[in-house]
């Protein structure tokens, strides 16, 4: 073989080499999102919208007038909706669908949600670039409709969908906890209610009405059923009890401080006061709502965004109307530690966009997202719950402000015991807070409730609660939840990958290989010629 | 004369198979050691650990190795929520096998069920013939056949009402709010009382002729229904099949 030859085969080994090299390594998916210079209004373009409803046909109803609106101002636009009731299952279906490539091109989701799409290369569409787009950002002059500036937005609310940096979502309404109470049965039990809820409080009280006759009737009801707290969503409630006394749960990048001394308080306290029956959960009893309006629970801890189905007039119930029972409702905010710092969490639904090859199709879809956030949507679907809007512009608007002064009203519009939980929240947004969103911290959620679950079920169970029982524990729910696999590394999108594979070492030993023969060959080459050139010619 | 042998002696077993099989129908359960009766799993307390041999009746759903099935033995159903289970033991799980639970008797809103249960399956099959209880529709003995597979004959469909007010003879989820795929549920009423019964899109999606019949419905039908005597703040049958009643 000749040396040029030779030379050609290393360069051409070298090549192949450095383009099999990305291939093994991993895809990077979609290209990056660039936004268009403008919209095009002529070309037809279809995107699909995942969106979430309480089960609630007013909620269904405000998502296809919108559509339909939207389509209006853009008549190229089709917005197809699929409907969930459970933000579980657009997470499942979103995992499946991003494997397959068929994501949804807008989704309603929870913010711990995206930082699990994101493990996947340019699958959710990061936004600031098309927040602050002079066209088509927060009050674009090319927008055909009146959406918030980005100063209406809540920060605080915006704030949350921000992952690594960037968001990558935008807050669709936010909601938070509340506690409805019997205040005629705490007053009866010899109480009044106080201005802020304390946990001691309500452990006291709740123990009180627990108590039994000797036939097994409550005195604090008279009737054979009564369970006097019930929580709805206890990861929130760990969630919160640690948030209120400073103490740990995870840091911004990952690192698990859920299983410390100050977990354990907690899950004593719940071991202690469901051995007297004074405390369950949704998930071992049922909804709080159902037994409180039966007049079977003292203390209901459920989101505003279930203020409807909460009162002995609720407008919605799953309960036969034979089984109400007539009762004072107050609504306030969950239990605290420190009454004079309160602390509460905020949930509730965003919108992220998934990236997709036509970058028309994602500003479309931007656009439909921006759609959602004008009052005509946000004071509508606020109005269906104990939600608030997610900007200033919403707040503030006429409209919303007479919805907010006319509780008590005739109709489900003005139930006053939603209006109090929508009030709850406005009253507190400086006081609500989010956990830090990393690549598992949908996991860690999941096994802070677990604790509760776990330690409540053992004591009706008559199993031993003990020092053992919470190290067992704690292991158990670490490794259900593979907890010790996130460690510090699990921040959204900036996962180390660990030590390359063995294939990829070697790989790159070959590239670096053949540099190094046609560096050496180049060089000897070099040298030849010098020498023959330096040579006295004959 | 070896194959006529063969051919008799395969004939033999077929029989005796089928006789087994029918004999599995007609003799009373017979409990394995430590295994609950239903009397005894009926008398047992809430948060109790208990052991029965039951038959499987119909799967409702399997995800991340949890299954929830309908079971029953010839004294009653047993409802097994979220129940460990591989998705491949969960393809063993066809109607009729049997299997030994152990788990925990608990409640949730009126609907008892054993969760937090392990199972083995075990030498047996049996499918439960559906229980008319249309005559105790309403009384407080209905809920002795909790969970079982029944029947309802001849009940009138009525008007649903969503939450705009419209009247339709069967609605998506309980208020409208849903969509093709989701639960239906639907009115239907028997000497002056009317009950809401459900298509659980789970145990029977949208591509089930169950669901496709619901679709169907008109207010005044008469039809004759079967299913599992579900609880959820009272009665609430998720249903199984639908036809004109005969």
């Amino acid at each position: 073989m000749s040396a040029a030859k030779k030379c050609l085969s290393a360069v051409l080994a070298a090549v192949l080499l450095l383009s099999v090299l990305p291939g093994c390594h991993g895809s990077r998916g979609l290209p990056d999102f660039e936004v268009p210079e403008s919209f095009d209004t002529e070309k037809p373009i279809e995107i699909t919208f995942w969106a979430k409803n309480d089960t609630n046909k007013t909620q269904t109803s405000i998502y296809n007038r919108a559509i339909e609106d939207f389509e209006a101002l853009y008549p190229n636009v089709k917005v197809n909706i699929r409907l969930y009731t459970d933000y579980g299952k657009i997470y499942n279906d979103v995992i499946t669908n991003i494997s397959t490539g068929t994501t949804p091109n807008v989704c309603i989701t929870y913010p711990d949600h995206i930082a699990t799409y994101l493990t996947g290369a340019n699958v959710v569409v990061p936004l600031d670039g098309l927040f602050a787009d002079p066209t088509y950002g927060f009050g674009g002059s090319g927008l055909r409709f009146d959406g918030p500036d980005a100063d209406e937005m809540i920060g605080k609310f915006l704030d949350e969908c921000m992952i690594g940096g960037e968001h990558y979502a935008v807050p669709f309404m936010r909601s938070t906890e509340a506690c409805y109470i019997n205040v005629t049965m705490l007053e009866a039990l010899g109480y009044t209610l106080p201005e802020t809820l304390t946990w001691d409080f309500v452990w006291e009280v709740s123990d009180k009405a627990a108590a039994r006759d000797a036939d097994g009737t409550y005195p604090a009801n008279g009737q054979k059923t009564m369970i006097p707290f019930i929580y709805k969503s206890t990861d929130n409630m760990m969630i919160q009890w640690l948030a209120q006394r400073g103490a740990g749960y995870s840091t911004a990048d990952g690192d698990v401080l859920l299983f410390g001394e100050e977990t354990e308080d907690l899950l004593r306290d719940v071991a202690a006061h469901t051995g007297t029956g004074a405390f369950s959960t949704f998930k071992i009893s049922s909804y709080p709502g159902n037994f409180l309006n039966a007049g079977q629970c003292l203390f209901a801890i459920d989101s505003t965004a279930g203020a409807t189905w909460m009162g002995s007039h609720a407008p919605h119930s799953d309960i036969s109307p034979d089984k109400f029972v007539e009762f004072e409702t107050a609504v306030l905010p969950i239990p605290q530690a420190d009454p004079d710092n309160p602390k509460m969490i905020s949930q509730g639904p965003s919108v992220c966009i998934f990236n997709k090859n036509d970058p028309q199709a994602v500003l479309a879809s931007w656009l439909f997202v921006q759609y959602l956030l004008t009052n005509e949507v946000q004071i509508a679907y606020a109005q269906t719950e104990g939600y608030i809007p997610v900007t200033r512009k919403a707040h503030e608007s006429a409209e919303y402000q007479d919805y907010l002064s006319r509780a008590g009203e005739e109709g489900e519009l003005y139930y006053s015991v939603k209006i109090a939980a929508t009030k709850l929240l406005l009253e507190n947004i400086e006081n609500t807070f989010v956990t830090p969103v990393f690549n598992g911290s949908a996991s860690l959620r999941d096994a802070a409730g677990q604790l509760i679950e776990n330690t409540a079920k053992s004591v009706r169970r008559k199993e031993t609660v003990d020092d053992a029982y919470f190290a067992k524990l704690y292991d158990d729910v670490r490794s259900l939840y593979r907890l010790d696999q996130l460690g510090g590394r699990a921040a959204a999108g900036r996962e180390e990958l660990g030590p390359l594979p063995k294939m990829s070492v070697c790989l790159l030993a070959g590239i670096a290989l053949v540099w190094v023969g046609m560096g050496v060959y180049l060089l000897s080459d070099r040298i030849r010629k010098k020498k023959a050139s330096s040579a006295p010619k004959p | 004369m070896k194959k006529i042998l063969a051919l008799v002696l395969a004939l033999l077993f077929v029989f005796a198979f089928g006789a087994c099989k029918k004999n599995d129908a007609d003799k009373p359960d017979v409990k394995g050691e430590g295994v609950m009766t239903h009397d005894e799993y009926i008398a047992a307390d809430l948060d109790t650990q208990v052991v029965i041999e039951t038959y499987v009746q119909a799967k409702q759903s399997w995800w991340e190795d949890k299954a929830t099935v309908y079971t029953q033995d010839k004294d009653g159903a047993y409802f097994l929520y979220n129940m460990a289970c591989s998705e491949a033991d969960y393809a063993k799980l066809t109607p009729g096998t049997k299997i030994k639970v152990t788990g925990y008797k608990s409640e949730w809103a009126g609907e008892v069920e054993i969760i937090d249960a392990t199972f083995e399956i075990e030498e047996g099959n049996y499918i439960a013939p559906a229980t008319d209880v249309t005559a105790i529709l309403g009384s407080d003995t209905l809920i002795n056949h909790q969970n079982e597979f029944v029947s309802f004959k001849g009940m009138t469909v009525e008007a649903s009402k969503d939450a705009d007010g419209n009247e339709a003879p069967f609605l998506y989820s309980w208020d409208g709010s849903g969509e093709d795929g989701s639960d239906l549920y639907f009115n239907v009423s028997l000497n002056g009382n009317t009950y809401t019964f459900t298509v659980e899109s789970y145990l029977c999606d949208a591509s089930t002729a169950v669901y496709a019949a619901v679709k169907n419905l008109q207010i005044g039908d008469k039809i004759d229904m079967e299913g599992f005597l579900y609880w959820y703040e009272g009665v609430n049958p998720h249903i199984t099949s639908v036809k004109a009643a005969g």
